[in-house]
């Protein structure tokens, strides 16, 4: 479902195989344990100066919650438990990405849409193919509301609200020279591989800053306070800041 | 005061007349039932696929608060009673298409002041004639303070400082192509009848999403959350999602 590798100071991880890398529960979990793993192998090494780029192999970024295992349940409310529970599991992997001490940077080598693209926006940069592929958020289209801390990541990355218009009450598919010209990703590319290159050569070279791992996470947590808050986070003790002091240079 | 139409899937609520349609008592309250007739109507016929145009005859949109009803109340405190009566009402009207279930634009015909452009900003969307007729802050240059819905609906609509500074700290008249690329309005047009047209055309292609409306209304409230709060709204709970959800296309 998903892999992690290592290339220099930049941890990759990649949504494997043909699919639409759809975010099931057993998805969610196996990105979740890639995080972690990644969280204390670079505090194993020092806690400074890596990066994390995500990736996906295929046609498909992630094409969003797996709605198809929602509904195998039988009935019209186990779908709904279901689906449910994606949206309960998919909040702490935003707290994880949120969190994480280093810089990430999502390639977004197919379409990404819905928790797919919440996927992509959850990281600091987004670079994404141009050749191909499409965001897009289908939850007007097929009538369904958004869980709010969807609504607050969009509004903490897209501050023109004529654009966050377009993408939840338009349901507009968004391709990526568009999606950069709207600043609702960082930069387009050619092809997938272009993308991932690319995604690796900016994680290098913020990896190279030697940023102090926890000094970043606490940085960015506190640049995004609406997300923070809707995923559960608690606001930052006077106490830990106290104790990334001590481990700085001042 | 105002007259309701239907044109297909369009309503079309017009403020009658010649004069400058201030939002008195009266003409607040018969917005108010005109919209209520426009969700109950929607919501007999299936309560998907509508929109609401909203639009006024003559040389103004609306002129704001009638002062001059406040000013006939005679002592200071009457007078204040009156314009704070004035304000809650709005208040309400704002709250009332914050939420409607459907998509809603203003064709802004004429003159928008004050409470005539809060009510032309409580749209989705703004198009709005650039022949002539501007958009206009007043409160400034009578010495009124802004009511803080006011404030919000400005501050989630039009996010560069520089602008909402313009408007309501300098007293500037804005005409449609300048409030087109400040990004205050959606599209200027050429005449009143233009405007109009343009209006419904836009209806029409929102309508024809077929979109549910309790759930254009739900991801609509999402993107608002200060206006929501300012207006007196409840915040969604996850058993109104729920709900939401069990008439989706899950």
């Amino acid at each position: 479902m998903c892999s992690l590798g290592k290339r220099g100071r930049v941890f990759i991880l990649t949504l494997t195989g043909d699919g639409e890398h759809r975010l099931s529960p057993d998805v969610i979990a196996s990105v979740r344990d890639a995080l972690a793993r990644a969280k204390s192998e670079s505090a194993a090494a020092g806690g400074r100066g890596f990066a994390l780029v995500t990736t996906a192999e295929g046609r498909f970024f992630s094409n969003g919650f797996d709605l198809a295992w929602a509904r195998s349940g039988g009935s019209a409310s186990t779908a709904r438990i279901r689906l449910q529970s994606m949206v309960s599991l998919f909040q702490p992997l935003v707290a994880d990405l949120l969190s994480l001490p280093m810089p990430t940077i999502a390639a977004v080598t197919g379409h990404a849409a819905a928790a797919g693209f919440m996927l992509a926006i959850c990281h600091d940069y987004v670079e994404m193919r141009g050749d191909r592929g499409i965001l897009y958020m289908s939850e007007l289209d097929v009538g369904m509301p958004f869980p709010p801390y969807f609504l607050k990541l969009m509004r903490s990355k897209i501050s023109d609200p004529k654009v966050l218009r377009e993408i939840v009450l338009e349901g507009k598919k968004i391709g990526a020279s568009e999606a950069t010209a709207k600043g609702i990703i960082d930069r387009a590319h050619g092809s997938a591989l272009e993308t991932v290159e690319a995604a690796v050569r900016r994680a290098e070279e913020l990896a190279a800053k030697n940023w102090v791992g926890e000094v970043y996470g606490s940085i960015r947590r506190g640049a995004l306070p609406e997300v923070r808050a809707a995923v559960g986070l608690p606001e930052e003790t006077d106490e830990e800041r106290q104790n990334l002091l001590a481990a700085s240079k001042l | 005061m105002c007259s309701l139409q239907k044109s297909g899937r369009v309503f079309v609520l017009t403020l009658t007349g010649d004069g400058d349609h201030r939002l008195s008592p009266d003409v607040i309250a018969a917005i108010r039932d005109a919209l209520a007739r426009v969700k109950y109507e929607s919501a007999a016929a299936g309560g998907r696929g509508f929109a609401l145009v909203t639009t006024a005859e003559g040389r103004f949109f609306s002129n704001g608060f009638d002062l001059a009803w406040a000013r006939s109340g005679g002592s200071a405190s009457a007078i204040r009673t009156r314009l704070e009566s004035m304000g809650s009402l709005l208040r309400q009207l704002v709250a009332d298409l914050l939420s409607l279930p459907m998509p809603t634009i203003a064709a802004v015909t004429g003159h928008a002041a004050a409470a005539g452009f809060m009510l032309a900003l409580s749209h989705d969307y703004v198009e709005m004639r650039g022949d002539r007729g501007f958009l206009y802050m007043s409160e400034i240059d009578i010495a009124l303070p802004i009511p803080p819905y006011f404030m919000a609906l400005m501050r989630s609509k039009i996010t560069d400082p520089k602008v909402l500074r313009e408007l309501v700290l300098e007293g500037k008249k804005i005409i449609a192509a300048e409030a087109m690329a400040k990004g205050i309005i959606d599209q200027a047009h050429g005449g009143a009848p233009e405007t109009v047209k343009a209006a419904v055309r836009r209806a029409e292609e929102l309508a024809e999403k077929n979109w549910i409306g309790e759930v254009y209304r739900s991801i609509r409230r999402g993107t608002l959350p200060e206006v929501t709060f300012a207006v007196g709204l409840p915040e969604e709970t996850d058993e109104e999602r729920q709900n939401l959800l069990s008439a989706s296309n899950l």
